[in-house]
């Protein structure tokens, strides 16, 4: 099978191979074409199933389709609801938006890890890394839009003045200001670092268990991708889910002043 | 591994997204869900309601029943008073009758009788005349009665 062929190559050239993005330019302007592809392709299909959704959308008894729409909707209003306490146009829908994208971002990891790459090598593509959130452009690209929708926030609702005055004056009052400043500095950087490195440590984790796994032999693969996946299923919404719900609770945090 | 360009090309797609869906798909979703949570509770509320309006339905519904019955009960018990009261009226007329028809026969039969007796006493004086005149025709006396009979059989020869 697929495993011996690439024992020849060295198992290290497969992982390496798998790991490696589709890009095109040098330097800071490369761009992760696979990245930037799969994720809009999901992010469009996002985008057609729900405004699908939308459109049908009627008041008397949902179909399956918009039942599931729907589901997901309340799902995310209610963790809304639960933990912020204002009005806002934007965090439903933004809270909505990274948990189904983030979602399908994490299930391509699901998808046997050589049959994308098989395809888009016929294609002529030398390289096909398929799942988004294992690309630190793509976890950053989410977790520094929330961070300036942070800023934006803070400095919104607060002003400038109450914005700069909750980073210098709290947690321990106007005397320890350059403390106070250091402390709130790490922890504001810290939320999308943390964000970002999580998804991203989580996927490229069990991305590489199942490419490893895809080196053993084929009678032993079974046994192990099976049990892997069906607990990655666990993962990945999960990932998502707290990627989601950390920006509600960011941005409920932003809104709030003192 | 690096951050390059790529992140700024996912944050715009990311930035479309989320103002796609802010803009197109949740008002009009979360519009719909909130109408419908709206809408159930109406039916449900009307549910009971109608609930109510039924059990006081029904006991409207009983009272007229015991109503009815009452009523139709007072006009059984006066029918049947109506009814003993004709039975009781024309017990009397019958009785009136029968003493009038009684009367009348009793009237009847003594004229029957009266009649009978004077046919009677015709009768009888017509025997006693005739048997009076057996008696007397053995007992004659031609001589005697020579005019008599004279003027008896003068009037037969008249008549």
């Amino acid at each position: 099978m697929a495993s011996e062929e690439h024992a020849a190559e060295g198992a290290t050239q497969y992982i390496v191979h798998h790991l490696t993005p589709l890009s095109v330019g040098e330097g800071f302007w490369m761009l992760h074409l696979d990245t930037l592809f799969i994720s809009a392709v999901l992010g469009a299909l996002f985008i057609w199933v729900f405004k699908n959704a939308a459109e049908k959308a009627t008041t008397g008894v949902p179909g399956t389709g918009q039942a599931f729409v729907e589901m997901m909707i309340e799902f995310v209003d209610q963790q809304v609801k639960d933990t912020f306490h204002g009005r806002s146009e934007l965090i439903a829908p933004l809270g909505l938006t990274i948990f189904v994208w983030v979602f399908m971002w994490n299930f391509m990891d699901l998808f046997p890890v050589d049959i994308l790459p098989a395809i888009a090598g016929m294609m002529g593509m030398e390289y096909m890394r398929v799942v988004p959130s294992t690309d630190l452009n793509a976890t950053f690209a989410l977790s520094i839009s929330v961070f300036l929708l942070i800023i934006f926030y803070s400095i919104k609702i607060k002003g400038v003045l109450g914005f700069a005055k909750e980073l210098t004056c709290t947690p321990f009052g106007p005397w320890m200001m350059p403390f106070n400043l250091l402390l709130k500095l790490v922890e504001e950087i810290a939320k999308p670092i943390s964000l970002a490195l999580r998804l991203f440590g989580n996927l490229y984790a069990g991305e590489l268990i199942f490419i490893l796994i895809a080196l053993l032999p084929w009678y032993i693969q079974p046994l192990l991708s099976f049990p892997w996946a069906i607990f990655h299923i666990l993962i990945i919404t999960l990932q998502a889910f707290i990627f989601m719900v950390l920006t509600i609770v960011y941005l409920s945090m932003a809104h709030e002043d003192h | 591994m690096s951050i390059n360009a790529t992140l700024i090309g996912q944050m715009i797609t990311f930035t479309l997204l989320v103002w796609f869906t802010m803009k197109y798909i949740w008002p009009p979703l979360i519009g719909a869900i909130e109408e419908r949570k709206s809408k159930i509770a109406e039916g449900l509320a009307a549910a009971e309601k109608g609930q109510e309006d039924m059990e006081r339905a029904a006991k409207k519904a009983a009272n007229v029943l015991r109503e009815a019955k009452q009523q139709s009960a007072d006009i059984v018990n006066l029918a049947q008073k109506r009814a003993n009261e004709i039975v009781e009226e024309s017990k009397g007329t019958a009785k009136q009758e029968g003493v009038r028809m009684i009367e009348a026969a009793q009237a009847q039969i003594e004229q029957e009788m009266q009649r009978a007796q004077e046919q009677m006493r015709k009768e009888v004086s017509a025997l006693a005349l005739k048997a009076a005149g057996q008696i007397l025709q053995q007992e004659i006396d031609k001589a005697k009665h020579k005019e008599l009979l004279g003027k008896v059989s003068e009037q037969l020869g008249q008549a």
